[in-house]
């Protein structure tokens, strides 16, 4: 059986001894998709950071493309942090760099890359071409909406071509046609490259897009993943945070029928 | 019983940490040159219309008052040694570090603690680039470089604001008040009063990146980082320059 791309084993993050996440452990295959619902505050962000090795864990082990990064130096961190693409909350593009600079920052930076320079322009146009904004090249983040710098984040996320791509909040904040069209990138970066994804996200629907619509290359657009719309993607579990520890772990039929007060509050049924 | 120390202990083991790790990349590849330039640019540069007005009127104030104390020995032709000397050692060194710690350590924080409060030094290090060598270093490297270059520009313009008052009020001439501020000057007043100002660039740089590289709460926490960056930066020159003064002073 293959090594799973992401495994967490009975982790705990603290602050200044206050746990973030405690005994959290869960595990995601090659080309499988992760939805993680949960409150403000109950440790979502903390597990994306302690994916990459941004946040260290204080009891634990987390194994990343199977390798423990736990106690791993930063150094040495960056070679697996190449595999890795993230939007961070409000996208997190470098103020100071033009949004061409920006989504090509990962080409020119991650170590393993050795990205022909005179291919980088080419690329980061493709890579903006994907997410509807290559006449943004020049800009810079100031000069876009919430939306638009959510989906250069998207394209920043994507260039490398990671294995595995995680997003936070990829939609907070935004407005229900803003927030679908985000969602659509992001099942098309997903169908696409056939990527590892994790979704951190406090919406339904964002896990229900993900696990109910596919790309489909023919039409360009988004397609039911069946044609009653019921049988879900597979490969894609949903998991709930409370309060820093994972209270649910399952597919979106589990959730649904999911009985537990605090879970049932994410469902939103039709 | 002890637990108040905690903080201001582990404050310090960390400032510690974050120098001995820059210092020990000064070699490290990937350098910047770049962000290094532009730092001596907006330190260097951009500090040098405030460094040139404060030296030029601490040299004047200087005069000023030396004069006064002189007449009261018939010693008025001392200005220019007395000038010189204050400038070269104290006040040069200790007024440009003030001045570009109230400017630099407060614009660093400032910017490293947006920059950590917007995720953005969570997404340099996610995208193959360490903090320290791309913010961190360039910072330091550019405020040791800039920072002995504005106090001798600083103590040269001082010296321009005694001589004017030594000429113009105390009707002193010109050769004798340049001819006393060179005699006077030794070997070792110019070397404090220039390794002075390259410790205060460390200070003033490290400082300014440790308290903004550990920001926390948002645009309040900037605000509380820039105001202790500048004020711890300030009670470290003060300190600093006493120690290094005794050292050269038993010298």
């Amino acid at each position: 059986m293959p090594e799973p791309v992401l495994r967490f084993e009975h982790v705990t993050v603290a602050f200044d001894g206050n746990p973030a996440i405690e005994d959290v452990s869960f595990e995601v295959g090659h080309g499988e998709s992760r939805v993680i619902l949960g409150a403000a505050g109950s440790g979502k962000t903390v597990i994306l950071k302690t994916s990459l090795g941004l946040l260290r864990p204080v009891a634990g082990r987390v194994f990343l493309f199977g390798q423990d990064i736990a106690n791993l130096p930063e150094k040495e961190l960056f070679g697996l942090r190449a595999r890795c693409g993230i939007l961070f909350q409000e996208g997190a593009l470098f103020d100071s760099l033009t949004i061409e600079e920006n989504v090509a920052y990962p080409l020119e930076n991650h170590r393993r890359e050795n990205y022909p320079p005179d291919k980088v322009r080419s690329r980061v146009e493709e890579a903006l071409r994907f997410v509807e904004l290559a006449h943004t090249l020049e800009k810079f983040p100031s000069q876009l909406s919430g939306g638009m710098r959510r989906r250069v984040g998207i394209a920043r996320a994507n260039i490398t071509e990671p294995a595995l791509v995680l997003y936070d909040s990829p939609t907070a904040g935004l407005d229900p046609i803003t927030a679908n069209n985000i969602m659509s990138l992001i099942v098309k970066e997903r169908d696409v490259r056939q990527a590892t994804t994790i979704i951190v996200t406090q919406r339904f629907q964002d896990g229900k897009i993900m696990a109910k619509y596919r790309y489909n290359p023919a039409t360009e657009d988004l397609e039911a993943a069946s044609h009653n719309g019921d049988a879900l993607v597979k490969g894609i579990q949903f998991l709930v945070m409370k309060q820093g520890r994972l209270v649910f772990e399952g597919d979106e039929g589990a959730l649904e029928r999911s009985a537990d007060p605090y879970v049932s509050k994410f469902v939103m049924r039709d | 019983m002890l637990d108040f120390l905690k903080n201001p202990v582990l404050s310090i083991q960390e400032f510690f940490v974050l120098s001995g790790r820059t210092i020990k990349n000064l070699a490290v590849r990937p350098h910047y040159f770049n962000d290094t330039l532009m730092q001596m640019d907006i330190i260097g540069v951009g500090s040098l219309p405030i460094v040139l007005l404060c030296g030029f009127f601490s040299g004047v104030v200087m005069a000023l008052q030396m004069s006064r104390a002189l007449q009261t020995y018939g010693a008025v032709g001392q200005t220019g040694p007395i000038v010189a000397i204050t400038l070269v050692r104290e006040l040069g060194p200790v007024l440009t570090a003030l001045v570009v710690a109230g400017r630099n350590s407060a614009g660093i924080a400032s910017e490293l603690g947006s920059m950590k409060v917007t995720e953005q030094i969570d997404a340099m290090r996610a995208l193959g680039t360490d903090p320290i060598l791309k913010l961190v270093k360039p910072r330091l490297i550019a405020t040791c470089a800039m920072q002995p270059c504005l106090t001798a520009i600083s103590d040269f313009v001082g010296m321009i604001g005694g001589y004017l008052i030594a000429f113009f009020l105390l009707r002193i001439t010109t050769s004798e008040y340049w001819n006393g501020a060179y005699r006077t000057l030794e070997y070792d007043d110019v070397v404090q009063g220039l390794l002075k100002p390259f410790i205060f660039g460390v200070v003033i740089s490290l400082v300014g990146c440790f308290y903004g590289l550990r920001t926390t709460g948002g645009t309040q926490g900037v605000g509380r980082a820039t105001t202790q960056a500048v004020v711890v930066a300030i009670v470290w020159i003060f300190v600093l320059n006493a120690f290094i003064t005794k050292i050269f002073v038993s010298i």
